[in-house]
């Protein structure tokens, strides 16, 4: 019997998985009620800013809150609710979705052992205000965000790149950069170390990295028939002499002479 | 009057050596190959091991320098970011010549597993290399075999030899 046949031309490109997009399951949103702490801050909470949204996570509490807020709530965390760390502090893209980033600020109390993680929505082109002056390791968070979302953040201490060189182009850890890099991205070094007039010379990057040219010889060398560098494909291959036979005072390993004392090692 | 007659071109053991200027002045370049430490990421362990007393790089003649004008030799060891391309040609420029490049390790060689925006792909985009050394991250036997194939390269050229056109920065 024989099977029956099926085209093969395009095996490797063709997507096996049609959901390719593996959608995490949410994260179930509990009543604050549940936890009396969280309940106790959030009431405090509530009677001095208009928040949006308060609920549970994994037993955290995720508050929203509207941007304009977030250097007051956060101070009010740290004073009043002993919240006294703040562990992280960055951005997820939503642009796609909803033209915003999520702006996060995860914050640990020591004295009551909690987490909490205050969130709020900005424009793609908003601005944020900085909460340096409440928490010092909001500095380099805030400049990481810039850094890899370019979210602005205002009165900053030293606002500016702090992963990518200064002269970057684009932000990476948006959805819309390609993980290869942008045009910028793929010719930066060439373009700042030779000039942009020098990308011929050194051509494209080879992304693919199984790619490997079997007619070079400029930069292979094919065991057991080793032709001269750069020479054609199939000349005459070249005498390769012994090692140290050239080089005086350097004397041959030679096994027979030698003495394998430990076998072990 | 010495007691023995010693005739020296017909005995074995010639207190004189002949050579060529070439072979002599290559004897010295390839067994002392002063490297300059380029540890940039993990492989960087190895080349330090390399160094260390169990595999010894100093009988070899391979001393680690901290400074490109007292190196012949850059061992780039690890991934290179864009970010950094421009130091490392710039480290590149300042070795005097005769110099040699050895890529260590995927990292360097292809850009390995980073295959990312901010990663170069390949050391031979920004410095020409001489020797490619696979693995991630080879082990310090392997440096030392890539070294002694770099002996042997260096034993193969003439030391007459033009000073290839450099582009600085
Ligand atoms: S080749 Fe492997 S060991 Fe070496 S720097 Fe890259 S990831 Fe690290």
């Amino acid at each position: 019997m024989m099977r029956p046949y099926v085209p093969k031309d395009n095996v490797q490109k063709r997507s096996y998985y049609t959901d390719r997009f593996w959608v995490a399951p949410k994260i179930e949103e509990e009543d604050v009620s549940k936890d009396e702490v969280f309940a106790k801050d959030v009431e405090a909470l509530k009677s001095r800013f208009e928040i949006e949204k308060a609920f549970l996570q994994r037993g955290q509490l995720i508050v929203y809150i509207d941007p304009s807020l977030n250097l007051e709530v956060l101070r009010f965390f740290k004073e009043e609710l002993q919240y006294d760390m703040l562990m992280e502090l960055s951005a997820v893209d939503y642009l796609s979705r909803s033209g915003e980033f999520e702006v996060f600020y995860q914050l640990l109390s020591l004295s009551k052992r909690k987490r909490a993680r205050i969130k709020c929505l900005i424009k793609e082109d908003q601005a944020i205000e900085s909460v340096n002056p409440v928490f010092r390791s909001a500095d380099w968070s805030e400049r990481e965000m810039f850094d890899m979302f370019g979210i602005k953040v205002n009165n900053h201490p030293y606002f500016k790149r702090i992963l990518m060189p200064e002269d970057w182009v684009g932000y990476p850890l948006r959805k819309s950069y390609p993980l290869h890099g942008d045009e910028a991205a793929q010719w930066y070094e060439i373009d700042k170390i030779f000039g942009k007039e020098y990308r011929e010379v050194v051509g494209p990057e080879i992304r693919d990295a199984a790619w490997v040219d079997p007619k070079d010889t400029e930069n292979f060398a094919r065991y057991g028939h080793e032709v001269p560098k750069g020479a054609p494909y199939d000349s005459e291959p070249m005498e390769i002499e012994s090692f140290n036979e050239d080089a005086p005072l350097v004397e041959t390993f030679d096994l027979k002479k030698s003495k394998i004392v430990d076998r072990d090692r | 009057m010495a007691q023995h007659q010693v005739n020296y071109a017909a005995s074995g053991g010639l207190p004189v050596a002949l050579t060529t200027v070439d072979k002599l002045v290559n004897w010295g370049r390839s067994n002392s190959l002063w490297a300059l430490t380029y540890g940039l990421a993990c492989c960087a362990i190895e080349m330090m091991a390399s160094g260390a007393s169990r595999y010894d790089f100093d009988r070899f003649g391979v001393i680690f320098r901290a400074s490109p004008r007292q190196a012949d030799v850059m061992i780039v060891a690890g991934t290179l970011t864009k970010k950094h391309a421009e130091f490392i040609r710039r480290l590149y420029d300042q070795m005097a010549e005769p110099k040699w490049v050895i890529s260590m390790g995927s990292c360097a060689n292809t850009g390995g597993m980073f295959n990312t925006y901010a990663t170069v792909q390949g050391v031979d985009r920004v410095i020409p290399v001489d020797l490619y050394l696979p693995g991630c991250a080879p082990r310090p036997e392997t440096l030392q075999y890539a070294v002694m194939l770099l002996q042997k390269k260096i034993r193969k050229q003439t030391i007459f030899q033009k000073q290839k056109p450099k582009r600085l920065v």
